[in-house]
């Protein structure tokens, strides 16, 4: 068996870097990135541009194709128990689910990076004192926490993508406070200081656009699990209540349907896995376009 | 090793405060305040909510209210259930075993494929392999639990009937075998995550830890590759996976809880659901305070297991 | 420097050459490099960063990355305790593997980070015994507290269950080298063992290499920039540049008179105590920088930096390696004229 270490220094070439240029280059030449891109495109347009194009939208009741296989009639993927049509029912509910995905996202980005810059920034015992709650938060797990609190409300779009964003602020709020520490020690930071910008200047001019690379890898990570949060609590009955359709509400309704018309299950978990691996990609791919130490 | 576990334990307080309050928190949403977890019975009139706010003090000023609760929580009265009338402790006590199992079958065995996976993916680094490991972990994270449950239960249990649809035992039939057999698929499906995550972090954590310095003196010595790769390399990987393993409770019982749904299996996630839908709040906040406790009693023998296994603390 | 006896040589290293594969092109880190080294003779191979001094041993030992991302040409023919003398580098997994630790070992630089930090030293000793001997583990520790004390670590037997971030740099890398020897065998090669190491400690190091070599008839390479410690320990010398051997000969009379423009710039780039308080001497750099082994001058490889450059034929052709006197050989164009 050969060893398997992979290198041994030498004196190596050194690649000048070239900044935004260097790092669009490096998420370009990151395959999956731009899979899962184009693949998010897609579904964009799909959800909403889609049901324009097909002769029938969501609601559209056809009562002779009840139960339909896909591949089988004009229904390309098949119809519900009520006759309509899956694939619309599908973009529909892709537009709930993608943009409470994508709303949750904003909150909780805005949310955690203000505490994580002020804990980050001011440090001491505000700074720890901040950390340990994201800590207590995170010490619940998700599901439970979003379920108690989905239960107690009247869950709508934007109730639901408010306690997504509650209960998925902590790790923007860890990234931006860690951002924030080992920034301020830096030599611009200080001299903003010397100079003798207010603190808010110097967290929101100076700090925070160096951050921007890891909180938007964070963001990008953040959308993908809000859209998994929110398929399992509408899956679970508890998050976007029917008529609205969404890809976890759809599931829902398949479950008992699954012996007899498996593709009602199939499509809208595929529809979620797509989702939210390709943001999983994109974040991945934005994380080694933008990480400046990254030049193998 | 005694100061580093005195600092993790205080910090464990402190969470674990942290915790309650969150917990008081969330408890102000549910109808009748926090204090209606200790009320006897739902739908009570509002006078007689009234009545026993009075008595409990729910008129006190909250951080009162706050003490009354968490007192009585650390005493073990976590109310009773609307339901039934059983003390809320002990109905998730006896749903508490089921969902261990399933979490430790499933954790042991996940970690075990998942070890190996990154593993391999380190030393050989961009092959194939490592290429699929990769793609397939990110793929893995991004499936819904419970539609990867559906899917397999459509695939074994409808399609191919080898294995049971759901719940513990099949009725009539209590032996260890059919236990096991009811206890594969849920097993599977809950730790396919944690394989996935195992494996992207062993994979980092080994390549840390082959460019070491003192795994090429190992390989000077002349040791053989199998032995510079266990006794030097993946036990020095191992101990930041220890750490990890913590960290990744709140998702194993989450997980948990989906599974139980979905399989119909009758542990702590199953409950939680079943209080959910009838409104059981006592049990329903009992069962999510017990979690976070479990998670930062999880935390803490992680804790005190990367203690022991890390010299450099251990002996300090 | 002793006389050395004219033994037979202890390792023979004939026509080795180490590329490396990176980003599809093959990079020639070390050409054609050829030394021996005789049982109780210290040779030190000089050179700075990038030269492939250090590459160059691994590459013996079968260190180096795996084909295909090293190649790795030429013969290491080492005369084991056996009498058997083999090819290290056309060496079976198996074979390298009997053969390192117990024939010839190797001490790295960065005494911190060589030692395993979850084993305790009487484990990692005992370890490099168990693998060529066949003795029980206990046993084998109570060889590795004698090893212990014989390197200089007072208290051995407490030492043993100790582990190695209780120990300060300069013990950990006795140590090292009490793992190296632990075998006997036949070559050690020392990869800068004292640069990381303080002035004091350092001392003590080379002391401690000096005594054991006594003892054991060991020879040893002894790899550095610093030309101080070659004073201090070698018998011989190798300077190496741009991945080549450029001058080697007898310790002394390479340092009274170096051949080759580089080793006379290295010598005068040190400072010495005799220059202290005296304004008209001036330390002189060398100018330009060490060549990247992807990109190296044509011709000499030292031409852009030489005081002696001219042009025509500094660039233009390689210089052979030649045999200057007994003993002495050396690669410049210009060596009979300067």
């Amino acid at each position: 068996m050969t060893d398997f270490t992979s290198s041994t220094q030498v004196a190596g070439s050194t690649e000048p870097t070239l900044g935004k240029n260097r790092a669009r280059d490096r998420f370009m030449r990151h395959r999956l990135a731009v899979l899962g891109a184009g693949m998010i495109i897609a579904l964009v347009l799909l959800s909403f541009a889609g049901p324009y194009l097909l002769p029938f939208n969501d609601l559209y009741i056809d009562i002779r194709n009840r139960f339909a296989p896909p591949f089988a009639s004009i229904h390309i993927l098949g119809t519900d128990p009520l006759g309509r049509d899956h694939l619309a029912r599908l973009m529909t509910a892709g537009r709930i689910s993608m943009s409470i995905g994508f709303s949750a996202m904003l909150i909780a980005t805005c949310v955690g990076t203000t505490i994580g810059a002020v804990a980050g920034y001011y440090g001491g015992y505000l700074g720890a004192a901040l950390m340990r709650l994201v800590d207590a938060m995170l010490c619940f797990p998700s599901i439970f926490l979003l379920l108690a609190i989905a239960a107690f409300i009247n869950p709508g779009v934007a109730s639901i993508t408010l306690i997504i964003a509650l209960t998925s602020w902590m790790e923007v709020a860890r990234v931006v406070e860690g951002q924030m520490k080992s920034l301020r020690e830096r030599d611009f930071a200080v001299a903003a200081e010397l100079m003798g910008g207010s603190d808010r200047y110097i967290i929101f001019r100076e700090l925070l656009p160096n951050a921007v690379g890891p909180i938007v890898v964070a963001a990008t990570l953040n959308v993908a699990n809000a859209i998994l949060a929110e398929s399992y609590i509408s899956f679970l009955g508890y998050g976007i209540q029917p008529p609205t359709p969404s890809w976890g509400n759809m599931l829902n309704n398949a479950q008992q349907y699954l012996s007899s018309a498996p593709w009602l299950a199939i499509f809208p978990g595929v529809a979620i896995t797509l989702a939210v691996t390709s943001f999983n990609f994109i974040g991945d791919g934005l994380r080694d376009a933008l990480d400046p130490r990254l030049d193998h | 090793m005694l100061r580093f576990l005195i600092q993790r334990s205080l910090q464990n307080v402190v969470l674990l405060w942290l915790v309650s309050m969150i917990g008081f928190g969330v408890l102000f949403l549910a109808p009748g305040g926090p204090l209606a977890q200790f009320a006897l019975v739902p739908g009570m009139s509002r006078a007689e909510l009234l009545r026993i706010a009075e008595q409990m003090g729910l008129n006190r000023p909250i951080p009162a209210q706050y003490w009354e609760w968490f007192t009585r929580l650390l005493s073990g009265d976590w109310g009773h259930s609307y339901r039934d009338g059983q003390p809320v402790l002990w109905i998730i006590g006896s749903h508490l075993g089921a969902t261990l199992e399933l979490m430790v079958v499933s954790a042991t065995v996940a970690v075990a494929v998942g070890m190996w996976v990154g593993v391999l993916g380190a030393i050989r680094r961009y092959s194939v392999f490592d290429y699929l490991a990769t793609i397939g972990a990110m793929i893995a994270l991004s499936i819904p639990t419970f539609w990867f449950g559906l899917v397999t239960i459509y695939v074994f249990s409808v399609k191919l009937a080898i294995l049971p649809a759901g719940n513990m035992y099949t009725i009539g039939d209590g032996s260890f075998w059919d236990y096991v057999r009811h206890l594969i698929a849920p097993s599977l499906v809950l730790g396919l995550v944690t394989v996935a995550l195992w494996s992207r972090y062993m994979r980092s954590s080994m390549l840390e830890v082959i460019h070491q310095d003192y795994v090429r003196t190992a390989r000077a010595k002349g040791a053989s590759e199998w032995v510079v790769l266990t006794r030097h390399a993946i036990r020095n990987a191992l101990l930041p996976m220890i750490t990890v393993a913590g960290l990744q409770l709140p998702t194993l019982l989450s997980g948990a809880l989906v599974t139980e749904t979905v399989f119909t299996w009758p542990g702590m996630g199953r409950l939680f659901l079943d209080s959910l839908s009838y409104r059981d709040y006592p049990v329903v906040m009992g069962v999510l305070m017990l979690s976070a406790v479990l998670v930062l009693i999880g935390n803490m023998l992680a804790d005190i297991l990367y203690a022991v296994a890390d010299p450099r603390i251990r002996l300090d | 420097m002793k006389a050395i006896p004219a033994a037979a040589p202890t390792l023979v290293v004939d026509g080795v050459s180490v590329s490396f594969r990176r980003s599809g092109t093959l990079i020639h880190a070390v050409h054609d490099v050829s030394f021996f080294v005789r049982p109780g003779e210290t040779l030190a191979l000089v050179g700075e960063s990038g030269s492939g001094k250090s590459v160059t041993n691994l590459a013996i030992m079968q260190l180096t990355p795996p084909a295909p991302r090293t190649l790795v040409k030429g013969r290491a023919l080492l005369t084991c305790k056996d009498g058997v003398t083999r090819d290290l580098i056309a060496a079976s997994g198996e074979q390298i593997r009997a053969i390192r630790g117990n024939e010839i070992a190797m001490i790295f630089q960065e005494p911190m980070t060589s030692l395993n930090p979850v084993l305790t030293i009487g484990d990692q000793i005992a370890e490099a015994i168990v693998l060529h001997r066949r003795v029980s583990k206990r046993q084998a520790l109570r060889d590795a507290a004698e090893l212990v004390s014989l390197v200089g670590i007072p208290d051995a037997a407490k030492r043993l269950s100790n582990y190695p971030h209780h120990l300060s740099g300069g013990m950990r890398q006795r140590v090292v080298i009490a793992m190296a020897i632990s075998c006997q065998p036949r070559v050690v090669v020392a990869d800068e063992p004292t640069t990381a190491l303080d002035v004091t400690v350092q001392a003590q190091i080379l002391e401690l290499l000096k005594n054991l070599q006594r003892q054991t008839g060991m020879a040893i390479i002894f790899i550095t920039h610093n030309l101080g410690v070659v004073a201090e320990v070698a018998d011989r010398v190798m300077v190496m540049y741009g991945g080549r051997l450029v001058e080697e000969g007898d310790a002394l009379p390479l340092f009274e008179k170096p051949l080759m423009p580089y080793t006379a710039a290295l010598l005068n780039s040190v400072p010495r105590m005799d220059m202290a308080g005296r304004r008209d001497v001036v330390l002189d750099a060398i100018r330009g920088s060490v060549p990247d082994p992807s990109h190296l001058p044509p011709g000499c490889a030292f031409h852009p930096r030489c005081n002696f450059f001219v042009a025509g034929r500094c660039d233009a052709t390689q210089p052979p390696l030649e045999e200057a006197r007994e003993g002495r050989r050396v690669r410049c164009l210009r060596w009979r004229e300067i």
